[in-house]
């Protein structure tokens, strides 16, 4: 719990750092971790346990950190739920702990462990069913309460995050021993190498372990020739603080670059790598696994791995007096690292019964204490941490009898080593359980393959199942020589996979499995007895493995407890599947630049700086921003929208309508394509002429409308809804490229190159006949429906005599160019007709006042044109259209379907709510809803269309609209075509 | 994220610049049918776990829609086609059938 006098190989010693846990400042030196600089200072309480509040210390040094879990930073820079293992130190540094309330020595939430009887698997679904309201309002509040790890930031982060794209031949994950070596060899062979690995520093397990000898050369000095040699190549980029998060399709993975933080003030602090492998090279290596026994999550219990990393690498004792209880000779290592660096060892509990071995001799010889056959029954600890041990026998009976107690502050447990497979079982490669080695290995017969069916990941090293550095090397030497090694042997491990307190249960303590989501052994049996037998299904049940650390060091001690409890060996149980991202990324990195104004591009019109100018306030309309209404002064908004409505009646109004899409057909087969795309028939258009058409799915349903104009005998031009432009566009050529690509014809989508604006009112001829132009846009020249083209003002113009709002309407296109002069001239030439722009609101008004439907509003994907009482749009007379058939269908012809009509609240002045649901006379049922609604400045009362059961047939009758609980309001069923019934204002 | 090359352009891109359009090959009956015969062109799909014909458009590129023979689960692609094809190349039913033998 001391920082050692000497060693540390990671650290620079006279560089010191001072940071702050809870408020408390510390101390730390430069290559400190987070958690190696609170060791140091003897803190060994770092968190609560989720569900049960115990007191948690640090488990290991690295990713897979189960408990060590801190907020990092503050305010706008807050982030919960960092892993301490992988915090490197920095001055500064601002952590507090999570998960407890209000202070990590004093939790209230400890009385859950005092309850902890009462809290089984699969407690919260057995309990907190009835009743249904409490769910809500009282049990899901403090749950959520006492159940949670850290809180999720509240101000918007003001880092920068970036994505970025690579293509390489081979992607080396993981820069330990065989990651090296493999990386160099494929840079020798001329192949472009990237080489990422997630710490700071290159050469993994070889820092700590660095006895061994390769090629006649020490540990250290074989890393450095290989760093050397991968540096002077260029076909060779490595990146350090880079995690190989996940493999997906076809060789595409991804890369997580912590790139910023502490270390570069500027530029994007985390880089997420699309990259496009040839083929991954997994040199991901093995996670150490802890030992199931009663304490096993008591602060100073931790990897025996992690303890010597602690010692070796950041010279600190995690503890004053440590056990170790190994399964494998490694565990002796430890024990070794220990008593080189002047910490005690009060023993070694090895579950064989014969240790033997190279390692085994060298402690020996140092006088260290073994005991064979020896396990932890039970650790007696508290707040502080670990006090002792209960020593018990390990007969290979799965009963244990009590042997002695051992007073120590420090459990190295050593149960054994998993393979991280992660990348190779991401993208489709299955893993395979060895029972000799007791590891999941990748099985090399089901490797993932990529879109020509090879194999493009293989594992190499401590991921493939080596063991030894000599297998290590060998496995990543690929056709090369592998190199000469010079270490210890090593012996075969003996797995334990639980070991009960005292007889055979694991009655009266806690052995845990998974620390973040306090799973036991005991909870595990539980499902099983349940019939949660299936591995997926104990997980789901038990939340084993389902936390943040996805079960790192849970996932193969739990199957194996399912395992015993159903009497299966365990390649019958099976694993779960490993999901990405191996480690949790931050939020920013998937956000990548699309944020703010980047997340979503926004169209804007030739005209929108004006409408800007002049009081628009913008609505979005598909990808388009279009003006809702344009406010004078400080008017409310019913007030311009009045106004505006006012003026399209009584004077002219202009409308900017360049988002309608625009589409252009061509060819020779022209007419005959869009008499299929369109209900009614457009091949008969003359012309010089316009007309209205429907377009529907294959459902028989709308999906589009607009009006649809010939332009020549060949082409067409093809008005579709602002949103749907580029849908129909695609709906076109599919249906061309893959239906009738008999049929000549072109498409185009125009869209953009039109400004198109409407000019609305009874004055609307007078103002574009004061303008400049050689149009004649008289009514007999020009009649409605129909077009022309020349120029105004100035501009090349097609005018298309079309209505929207029941008023003397033209609507004049120009090229995008040419838009804002012709609307300036507009607004010039009619100032003294009272002219001034109209927003969309208006205009959904106006429409609405005319019963025209909208896309969208009226239609939902269920409806057909008869039902919104546009039968005459759809023609009798053609052989096939899209939507035809489905018409016949008997749902589709049926009585009771829904059927536009207008509704006339009995009070003039209420307004339906849109959506309202019409009752049936019993008011019992609703017979359809409200599809458009608004006040009507023209008629001065409401006005709403509405859907409505058997509508057409019901004119005249008064039916009940419901509102709330409580209210219902009355409206009389009429014509939705509320204003100018017989089009006569248009025909001028 | 598959990779796929467009046949008309031929880019190999990323399969979001591509638009998956469902299983290729089903024919459009005439407004004559039968009910179920338009049912089951408006709604049955095949889902096999094995190779599938299945039909994509170029949407981010040249616009073009194309075939693809792809096996659902190991996500090999035995090849890409013309939209006007009626049925795959026998070059690719060739590699699908070696693959098969496998
Ligand atoms: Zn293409």
């Amino acid at each position: 719990m001391t920082r050692l006098l000497s060693g540390g190989a990671l650290i620079d010693r006279k560089t010191k750092l001072s940071f702050t846990f809870d408020g408390k400042e510390y101390r730390g030196v430069k290559g400190d971790t987070l958690a190696s600089a609170l060791l140091a200072n003897g803190v060994r309480l770092v968190n609560r346990s989720y569900k049960y509040h115990r007191p948690r210390g640090v488990v290991t040094s690295g990713p897979e950190e189960p408990n060590a879990l801190v907020n990092l930073g503050k305010g706008d820079r807050h982030e919960p739920n960092i892993r301490m293992t992988q915090i490197e130190l920095f001055d500064g540094l601002e952590a507090t702990s999570q998960n407890r309330f209000p202070t990590l020595k004093a939790d209230v939430g400890v009385m859950n462990a005092a309850a902890s009887k009462l809290y089984p698997a699969g407690f919260y679904y057995k309990t907190f069913i009835h009743p249904r309201p409490a769910w809500k309002h009282l049990f899901e509040p403090v749950i959520r309460r006492i159940a949670g790890l850290g809180r999720a930031p509240t101000e918007a982060d003001p880092d920068t995050y970036e994505h970025q794209y690579a293509f390489c031949d081979v992607l080396v994950a993981g820069g330990g021993p065989a990651g090296l070596l493999a990386a160099r060899r494929a840079g020798e062979a001329g192949e472009r190498v990237m080489l990422v690995e997630q710490t700071e520093r290159l050469g993994g397990r070889l820092l700590v372990d660095d006895d061994a000898e390769i090629d006649g050369r020490l540990a250290r000095e074989w890393i450095d020739e290989q760093v050397a040699a991968l540096e002077a190549m260029e076909n060779v980029t490595v990146r350090l603080r880079t995690c190989a998060s996940a493999a997906f399709d076809h060789g595409y993975t991804l890369l997580y670059e912590r790139r910023a933080d502490h270390k570069a003030p500027t530029g994007p602090r985390h880089r997420l790598w699309r990259v496009r492998a040839g083929r991954i090279v997994g040199a991901t290596g093995m996670i150490e696994r802890p030992i199931p026994f009663d304490g096993n999550d008591y602060p100073g219990v931790m990897l025996a791995s992690a303890v010597r990393d602690y010692v070796r690498l950041y010279g600190v004792a995690p503890g004053a007096r440590t056990v170790v209880y190994t399964t494998n000779d490694d565990g002796y290592r430890t024990a070794l690292a220990l008593h080189a660096a002047e910490c005690e060892v009060a023993a070694i509990l090895d579950s064989r019964p014969d240790p033997a071995g190279m390692l085994v001799e060298r402690a020996r010889e140092a006088g260290l204490r073994i005991l064979p056959a020896t396990g932890i029954g039970t650790v007696k600890g508290g707040l502080d941490g670990v006090r002792s041990i209960r020593t018990v026998r390990l007969d290979g009976t799965g009963e244990t009898r009590f042997i002695e107690s051992i007073d120590c502050d420090c459990v190295a447990m050593a149960g054994g080593w998993s393979p991280v497979v992660h990348l190779y079982s991401h993208s489709g490669g299955k893993v395979r359980w060895d029972a000799d080695a007791a590891m999941y290995r990748p099985d090399p017969d089901h490797p993932p393959r990529n879109g020509t069916g090879e194999a493009y990941t293989i594992m190499i090293g401590g991921a493939s199942g080596a063991l030894t550095l000599a297998d290590v090397l060998a496995s990543a030497a690929g056709e090369g020589a592998a190199p000469s090694v010079h270490a210890a042997s090593e012996h075969p491990a003996a797995p334990v996979w639980f070991t009960p307190s005292e007889g055979k249960a694991a009655y009266g303590g806690k052995h845990f499995l998974d620390y973040q989501n306090d799973v036991t052994v005991a909870d595990i049996r539980l499902a099983a007895r349940e019939g949660f037998e299936s591995v997926e299904h104990a997980k789901r049940y038990t939340t084993l493995g389902m936390a943040t650390d996805q079960g790192k060091l849970s996932n193969i001690n739990g199957h194996a407890i399912l395992a015993e409890a159903l009497g299966k060996a365990m390649a019958d149980v099976g694993t779960t599947t490993f999901r990405p991202p191996y480690t949790p990324i931050s939020m920013g990195s998937i956000a990548g630049q699309e944020k703010g104004l980047l997340f979503k591009p926004v169209r804007q019109t030739a005209l929108h700086d004006w409408h800007a100018a002049h009081g628009a306030e913008f609505e979005p309309v598909g990808d388009w921003r279009r003006p809702y209404r344009y406010q004078q002064g400080t008017e409310k908004r019913g007030a311009s929208i009045t106004r505006e409505i006012g003026r399209v009646r009584k004077a002219v109004g202009l409308l900017d309508a360049s988002t309608l899409g625009k589409i252009t057909v061509k060819g020779p087969d022209a007419g005959a394509f869009l008499d299929r795309m369109y209900t009614n028939m457009m091949s008969t258009l003359k012309p010089g002429r316009c007309r209205y058409g429907l377009m529907c799915n294959d459902n028989g349903f709308l999906m589009d409308d607009g009006v649809v104009v010939r332009l020549d005998a060949d082409t067409f031009l093809c008005h579709t809804t602002s949103g749907g432009s580029d849908r129909v566009h695609a709906w076109f050529e599919e249906w061309l490229q893959t239906e009738w690509f008999d049929l000549k014809v072109h498409t185009a989508n125009v869209t953009e190159q039109w400004g198109q604006i409407a000019v609305a009112g009874p004055k609307a001829r007078a103002l574009i006949e004061a303008l400049d132009g050689d149009v004649d846009v008289s009514a007999g020249a020009l009649p409605f429906m129909g077009w022309t083209e020349g120029t105004l003002a100035g501009c090349p113009v097609r005018i298309f005599r079309i209505s929207f709002s029941g008023e003397l309407s033209f609507e004049i296109a120009t090229p995008t160019g040419y838009a804002l002069s012709l609307w300036e001239a507009l607004m010039a030439a009619g100032a003294d007709m009272g002219v001034g722009p109209y927003g969309t609101e208006a205009l959904h008004v106006l429409r609405a006042e005319k019963g025209f439907i909208v896309i969208g509003d009226e239609t939902d994907g269920t409806v057909t044109p008869h039902d919104v009482g546009l039968s005459w749009a759809v023609s009798k007379k053609k052989d096939d259209f899209i939507g035809k058939r489905a018409m016949m269908r008997s749902d589709l012809t049926r009585k009771g379907r829904k059927q536009l009509v207008g509704l006339l609240t009995d009070d003039p002045d209420y307004v339906l709510p849109d959506g309202a649901h019409a009752l049936s006379a019993d008011g019992r049922r609703a017979i359809g809803h409200v599809t458009s609604t608004y006040y009507s400045p023209t008629l001065k009362r409401s006005i709403a269309m509405a859907l409505i059961e058997d509508g057409a047939s019901k004119m005249g009758e008064t039916l009940t609209v419901g509102i709330d609980r409580k209210t219902t309001v009355r409206a009389r069923i009429a014509s939705p075509v509320f204003y100018d019934k017989e089009g006569a204002r248009q025909n001028v | 994220m598959l990779l796929i090359q467009c046949p008309y352009c031929g880019v190999e891109a990323e399969e979001t610049e591509f638009a998956p359009g469902g299983e290729a090959h089903i024919l459009r009956p005439g407004p004559d049918c039968t009910d179920a015969e338009w049912s089951a062109y408006l709604f049955e799909r095949k889902n096999p776990r094995a190779v599938h014909h299945e039909r994509w458009r170029h949407a981010f590129g040249c616009g073009k829609w194309f075939h693809m023979a792809r096996h659902t689960h190991t996500l090999e692609v035995f090849g890409v086609y013309r939209a006007d094809e009626a049925e795959p190349p026998q070059e690719i039913r060739d590699r699908i059938d070696a693959r098969a033998a496998l």
